[in-house]
């Protein structure tokens, strides 16, 4: 429990990363370092595109999964790593 | 209608004539009264008359009494009348019958002066009546009434022709009736035109009071349910039910009641445990691919350049490469600790081992195992710390999570990647025969005959030993006790003192199993077999400090290397006692190590942060590439390892930090294919390679 805590406490604390949030199945977010009404607006959209773009890759072939996926902005980076139950969500500037 | 009762006919005649009498007067009284006083005369007269053709009957018979039942059924109508029964599909008696007969029927011809047909002969009476005021109007109503008539007339005769009903007699009159009035009569009043002054007669009953009644229950509670059906939904619950399938057969094939019962507890654990522990740890696999993700992103230009970057500077550079600097792995708790140990994983191609220690003898503390993968720069896969420093390290080829480790305190332990535990899995101690010196080498080995994990390590104590893994236990074996030749001495008693030699490196043959090379404190390799303990096969005077590292050419079967801090670096065949190349680098040399992909290209690193690549197809006598490589001064490099797959070094230094640098085009070349001839590639050519050159070397040196 302590590894995942601590994987999180780095991906945090890494360079250019605005904000982290865990959101579980529903689209209900678990865990967050964002205020209240982002973390809200970021959980509830992230939740239906990632729910649709699964569906799409397993669409297509249903023994494959989606396993990432990623939102390249102009003003930065978001990050979906989709689970069986939960969804973690990454928000980085990408220093260049 | 009959009757009630019918008198029998069998009376006395004297009866019969008084019967007969009366019946004569009933007549008489029916058809008139006018009979009615002559009666008695009738009576007087006694006169039995009797027909002729009369029953004759006994006085029995005659007493005989019939009963006749008076009943309301007509025994002419029929009582068998079927009709047939759709329903049912047969013919059915039908239980009612029209039991009403009809003795006389006479159509009247009178009609009731409301009715239509009476009101309107009471019209042509007035019309008939007015006809007589003027002769015109008479005329009129006359044409009117002649076109009524003929209107009639048809009329008539249809109806005529058809059922028998009063119209046709009543009509019939009316013609009659009219023609009569039309002369005689006198108008009458004239009614008013519409003829609808009706009456209506109505009447309500008294309504029933309506009452609701109503009953109302609790509602059921409802839920939302909704769900998608696609064809992976459909999938995955195909998928489940394999696996149940397929753990119910498993079940049924383990069937131990201990183990079921192990089983069971564990699984209850199992189940509690899941149930309590917080939900985040479900996080931990999107977790670890996030932070890959972060990283990459981070470090994206160096990912990139690690991919597709080649110096294109290389072509101008004549001969000479140079090594991009990528990634740099470092960690805090390993910060004062010098890299001692640097092994890429066999499986993994990302994934390399490097191990910490100390190499100062009075500055000695603990020592730390990390992993590192290369996706992920910033912080280790896997990290161990023991109390002691630690020497070496190796990765078993067959088993990638295994990892052996030497420590300085003498003992040796083994690592298992796959148990989350932060400690060994097993390790040597005092009882177990662990060195008595550090361990400079260890190096697993196949498994032996029992399918025994083995490995073997060397240490300055100049002992060799072999260590197998038997089921939960290190088990030692001396191999070689090194010995410094010509050096024994007679010490008391007859005894023959040995003074033992200091191993600090050592590297097995690639293809000659029992074959190995051991390289010493005084400088001298020996050429060892696993079977003989106590003789060489051969020795080589190779240098005049510590031997640092010995290492067999991938590819050609006779040619190693070996480095040492004297400050130079030699390569040899080992049929041959002198070495054919010799390199003086200007500083101690902390190790060598073949390409994998060339037979002719290797890598050294020294003590004054420099790296140095050599291609001796290319240049036989220098480097072609020479380059600081760690930042700071007095920083030392103590290892470098070539990735089997990648273009890639990593190089580790005495503070603790490991570099990652990709070789430049001009360090990778392959020998060039001759216009019209195929490209070989394959260990072949690089033996064919490395043997030119050492054939020139040789003819040099058979010359000198």
């Amino acid at each position: 429990m302590a590894e995942v805590e601590e994987t999180l406490k780095r991906i945090q604390s890494h360079k250019g990363v605005v904000g982290t949030m865990v959101v579980n199945a529903e689209g209900i977010p678990i865990r967050t370092t964002l205020d209240n009404s982002t973390t809200v607006q970021y959980s509830g959209l992230l939740h239906q595109l990632t729910m649709k773009a699964k569906s799409t890759v397993r669409d297509i072939d249903p023994q494959n999964d989606l396993t990432f996926l990623r939102i390249r902005s102009k003003k930065h980076e978001i990050m979906v790593a989709p689970d069986k139950e939960y969804l973690l969500i990454v928000i980085q500037n990408p220093c260049e | 209608m009959f009757p009630a009762s019918k008198m029998p006919n069998k009376q006395p005649p004297r009866k019969q004539s008084i019967n007969i009498g009366r019946g004569a007067r009933k007549r008489d009284e029916d058809s008139g009264t006018e009979v009615g006083e002559g009666a008695d005369e009738w009576a007087q007269s006694k006169a039995t008359v009797r027909p002729p053709d009369q029953l004759e009957l006994t006085d029995a018979e005659l007493k005989e009494e019939f009963t006749r039942i008076l009943t309301a059924n007509n025994p002419h109508a029929p009582q068998n009348i079927v009709r047939y029964s759709f329903k049912e599909g047969t013919y059915k008696f039908i239980g009612i019958v029209n039991q009403m007969a009809v003795h006389f029927s006479h159509v009247g011809n009178l009609i009731p002066r409301d009715s239509d047909e009476g009101r309107r002969q009471h019209y042509r009476d007035k019309l008939a009546a007015v006809s007589y005021q003027g002769s015109q109007e008479s005329t009129k109503v006359a044409i009117s009434e002649t076109e009524i008539l003929e209107e009639e007339e048809p009329k008539e005769a249809e109806t005529e022709a058809g059922s028998q009903t009063d119209m046709p007699a009543a009509e019939a009159a009316e013609k009659v009736t009219e023609e009569e009035l039309m002369t005689p009569k006198q108008p009458k009043e004239q009614k008013l035109t519409n003829q609808f002054n009706f009456s209506e007669r109505a009447s309500q009953t008294i309504n029933n009071p309506l009452r609701d009644r109503e009953c109302q229950m609790e509602p059921p509670p409802r839920t939302n349910f909704s769900a998608t059906a696609n064809q992976w939904e459909i999938y995955d619950a195909y998928v489940e039910e394999l696996e149940k399938q397929e753990k119910t057969k498993e079940k049924e094939k383990a069937k131990t009641p201990v183990a079921k019962k192990v089983g069971k507890i564990a699984m209850r654990k199992m189940a509690s445990i899941e149930s309590q522990s917080d939900d985040i740890t479900k996080v931990t696999q999107a977790a670890k691919i996030m932070e890959r993700m972060v990283n990459q992103n981070t470090f994206d230009d160096i990912a990139q350049d690690f991919k597709y970057y080649e110096d294109a500077a290389d072509e101008y550079r004549d001969q000479e490469g140079t090594l991009l600097p990528l990634w740099k792995f470092q960690n805090d708790k390993a910060k004062h600790l010098a890299v001692t140990a640097l092994c890429w994983n066999p499986k993994y191609k990302d994934l390399f081992a490097v191990g910490h220690g100390s190499y100062d003898f009075m500055k000695q503390s603990r020592g730390m195992l990390l992993f590192y993968s290369m996706k992920n720069p910033s912080f280790p896969e896997y990290s161990f710390s023991s109390e002691s420093g630690i020497m070496c390290l190796d990765i078993h080829v067959d088993h990638p999570y295994l990892v052996v480790v030497g420590h300085y305190d003498g003992n040796v332990a083994i690592y298992n990647l796959k148990k989350p535990h932060s400690q060994p899995s097993f390790r040597s101690s005092a009882k177990s025969g662990k060195h008595t010196d550090p361990v400079w080498q260890v190096r697993w080995q196949k498994d032996d005959m029992d399918n025994n994990l083995n490995f073997f390590s060397v240490s300055s104590d100049g002992r060799i030993v072999s260590w197998t893994l038997l089921k939960s236990e290190l088990v030692h074996t001396d191999v070689i006790k090194l010995k410094v030749e010509g050096s024994t001495t007679d010490g008391l008693n007859g005894l023959q003192l040995h003074t033992v030699g200091c191993g600090t490196a050592f590297d097995f043959h690639k293809e000659i199993d029992y074959m190995f090379l051991v390289g010493t404190e005084e400088g001298k390799i020996y050429k060892c077999s696993k079977s003989y303990s106590s003789k060489f096969l051969d020795t080589y005077d190779a240098h005049n400090m510590a031997v640092d590292a010995v290492s067999w050419n991938p590819y050609h079967s006779k040619v190693f290397m070996s480095c040492s801090s004297d400050w130079t670096v030699k390569i040899w065949d080992h049929t041959i006692k002198t070495p054919m190349f010799i390199y003086d680098l200007n500083s101690a040399v902390g190790d060598v190590a073949w390409a994998p992909y060339s037979s002719t290209v290797f890598a050294a690193v020294t003590t004054n942060g420099k790296a140095h690549v050599f291609d001796l197809s290319i240049n036989k006598y220098e480097a072609i590439c020479n380059q600081p490589v760690v930042a700071k001064k007095k920083n030392k490099i103590t290892h470098v390892q070539f990735n089997p797959v990648y273009p890639i070094i990593i190089v580790g230094d005495d503070r603790g930090h490991v570099t990652c640098l990709k070789l430049s085009p001009n360090l990778r070349k392959m020998p060039k294919e001759k216009k019209g001839q195929e490209v070989q590639k394959g260990p072949a050519v690089e033996i064919a390679k490395l043997d030119k050159l050492l054939n020139l070397v040789r003819e040099v040196k058979t010359k000198t």
